[in-house]
């Protein structure tokens, strides 16, 4: 245990880079997930062509099934090798859940509320962001959540295609047959994983609090 | 003032909702649109604030086609509540009651003091509850928080599609109360829908009564009680119907029972049936065997004289029954021996002794309303034959 310790101590510098690289292309891989899911299931939501929610559909869960690895290996001849092939294998795996989630949490609002604010004169836009937003936004963090902690387990594959992270610490591990190596990369993603599933779960009480429950007179 | 000139509706899948609605709503009334599940109510309704669109025709609100206003604007000027009361359960009471007024821009001193105003002409405090969420408070008062959310903005229209169906009879009472009053203070041109006819006659000026997409009449309740169009009418505000040959037969009493007679078994003690009175509303209980024979009456005073005797049962404390009919006794008698006796109400015991029915002063009442109408048609159209 000791001789752990003061090998963590010894690479400190290097963990700390493998961290911060794996923070930033599982944020990055999330953030745009975000962007791009959100918005999306927004729209699906809204698009009355049932055909074209089943294609989208469709399509995210396909990306969801193909395994990892191969999507990385896919990537290698369109982008090249580093982070950037990286975060975009990644994000496109968040795509499903934060999309199927906003879905559900936009559908899952009362129809006689989605009729009342209607009726007393709020436009489509105000709606979605004053009404409709706030009740599916407990919804929509879980899918943020349950995206983050996957994709910060499988960002560990990143490593194979030269993008570092705590994976990188395991492909050497390997390499040299150090086993602390290999334990340090892996129990860095289970602690990354524990941190931000909590730090995301705060996110969500405050801004239910925040601009949930207070949204009519400060939004 | 709401005006229908030959408003059509036809769904997209083809459903032709409403046939030819000519229709006005009179300014500072309160219009209830009334009729069975799926005759075009709620359609009607909605298309007053553009929440449906009519396929042909026109609606005009004091002369304005509503079709050339923006419908955003529009339904910020008309207040409206729905049944399922829809209220935001992420804002707080205050911002529930301040939608409107937030939505057209008032300022923040304007609106706190109106959402105070507001709760209390619903009867809730404002201390109490502003802060409060929807989910903290009772069906009953999140509903007078719907209410009051439609009055926020001061609409000279308010729209009301059932609004106190789901509620039970005791909180629908009170809020039908409570809009009569707030009515006769404030004169709001409102819509309401319902397809209770009770609800409508207590709170209505005027009744359109719609059936398979058409209007079938239009009148103030009085008048579509004494004069309903058609057969229709009668038995949807729940007249007997009568052809015109049974209407002067004479009723016979078993026609005008009340529904429960309340009985009680001999063995029961005095706590007893002093509770079941109070609990049944009743001065007096029929006292029956086990196969329902009918043994004797005892009244609120007899319980009360021997009440201090723990041990009585109803069977020590009874009255003999003095009078009583048989079935198929025809009522003209029945009514005589009872003004004659002054007998509050009186039994029908069949040839076995069994207790098979009761009448009272209220059932005799109650039946005679019910036909009255009707025989009077039909005395009309007699004359009419003859003249
Ligand atoms: N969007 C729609 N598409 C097709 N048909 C519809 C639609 N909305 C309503 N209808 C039909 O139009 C008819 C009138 O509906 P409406 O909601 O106006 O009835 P209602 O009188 O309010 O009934 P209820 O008392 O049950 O609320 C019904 O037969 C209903 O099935
Ligand atoms: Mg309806």
């Amino acid at each position: 245990m000791n001789a752990f310790l003061s090998f963590v101590q010894e690479r400190g510098a290097d963990i700390a880079v493998a961290l911060r690289d794996h923070l930033t292309i599982s944020a990055a891989a999330v953030l745009l997930g975000c962007l791009v899911a959100i918005p999306l299931g927004i729209a699906l939501v809204y698009n009355r062509f049932n055909w074209l929610n089943s294609i989208v559909f469709f399509l995210a869960n396909l990306l969801q099934t193909v395994p990892s690895l191969a999507l990385l290996a896919i990537l290698i001849p369109l982008m090249g090798i580093g982070m950037k092939p990286a975060i975009i294998a990644l994000f496109l795996y968040s795509i499903m859940p934060i999309l199927r989630n906003t879905y559900d949490g936009f559908d899952s609002v009362d129809r006689g509320v989605l009729e009342s604010a209607r009726g007393m004169g709020y436009g489509t836009l105000q709606r979605i962001i004053r009404i409709q937003l706030p009740l599916a936004l407990p919804y929509i963090m879980s899918g943020i959540r349950v995206t983050s902690v996957y994709i910060i387990s499988w960002a560990t594959l990143a490593a194979l295609i030269g993008a570092g992270g705590l994976g990188q610490l395991i492909v050497s591990g390997l390499g040299v047959n150090k086993p602390e190596l290999i334990i340090t990369g892996a129990l860095g993603a289970i602690v990354l994983a524990f941190l931000i599933d909590g730090l995301l779960g705060w996110l969500e009480r405050v801004l239910t609090r925040r601009f949930g429950r207070t949204s009519s007179i400060t939004a | 003032m709401i005006e229908f000139q030959h408003v059509k509706k036809v769904y997209d899948d083809g459903f032709q909702a409403l046939k030819e609605i000519n229709l006005e709503f009179k300014k500072g009334e309160l219009t209830v649109l009334i009729g069975p599940s799926g005759c075009g109510k709620s359609t009607t309704m909605k298309m007053i604030n553009r929440l449906m669109t009519p396929s042909s025709g026109k609606i005009l609100i004091n002369g304005k086609n509503v079709s050339e206003q923006n419908p955003v604007e529009l339904r910020r000027n008309i207040g409206y509540v729905i049944q399922n009361i829809g209220l935001f359960p992420h804002m707080t009471i205050g911002k529930n009651v301040a939608v409107v007024p937030h939505l057209k821009k008032w300022d923040k001193a304007a609106i706190d003091k109106r959402v105070d105003e507001l709760l209390r002409l619903v009867n809730l405090d404002p201390e109490v509850y502003r802060d409060r969420y929807p989910s903290e408070l009772s069906g009953g008062q999140q509903q007078r928080i719907g209410v009051a959310r439609a009055f926020a903005a001061d609409p000279d229209v308010i729209l009301m599609d059932e609004p106190f169906s789901a509620l039970d009879p005791i909180s629908r009472e009170q809020l039908q109360d409570e809009l009569i009053r707030l009515q006769e203070e404030l004169n709001k041109t409102i819509v309401f829908v319902t397809h209770d006819m009770d609800e409508a006659i207590k709170i209505a000026d005027t009744i359109v009564l719609m059936k398979d997409g058409e209007v079938i009449q239009t009148g103030s309740p009085e008048r579509i009680l004494r004069h309903p169009a058609n057969d229709f009418v009668r038995t949807f505000i729940g007249q007997k119907r009568m052809d015109s040959e049974t209407s002067i037969d004479i009723p016979i009493v078993d026609e005008v029972t009340v529904p429960n007679p309340v009985t009680i078994f001999p063995s029961r003690g005095l706590a007893e049936a002093i509770k079941m009175m109070e609990r049944r509303k009743v001065d007096s209980l029929f006292i029956v065997d086990r196969q329902h024979k009918l043994q004797g009456i005892v009244s609120i005073y007899n319980v009360l004289d021997q009440y201090g005797e723990e041990n009585k049962t109803v069977k020590d404390v009874m009255k003999p029954i003095g009078y009583l009919v048989r079935p198929g006794t025809p009522l003209p008698d029945a009514v005589k021996m009872m003004s004659e006796h002054r007998l509050t109400n009186l039994a029908i015991v069949d040839d076995t002794g069994k207790f098979v029915g009761l009448i009272t002063r209220g059932s005799v009442v109650k039946h005679l309303s019910e036909v009255y109408p009707s025989i009077v048609d039909s005395l009309a159209n007699t004359f009419g034959e003859e003249a």
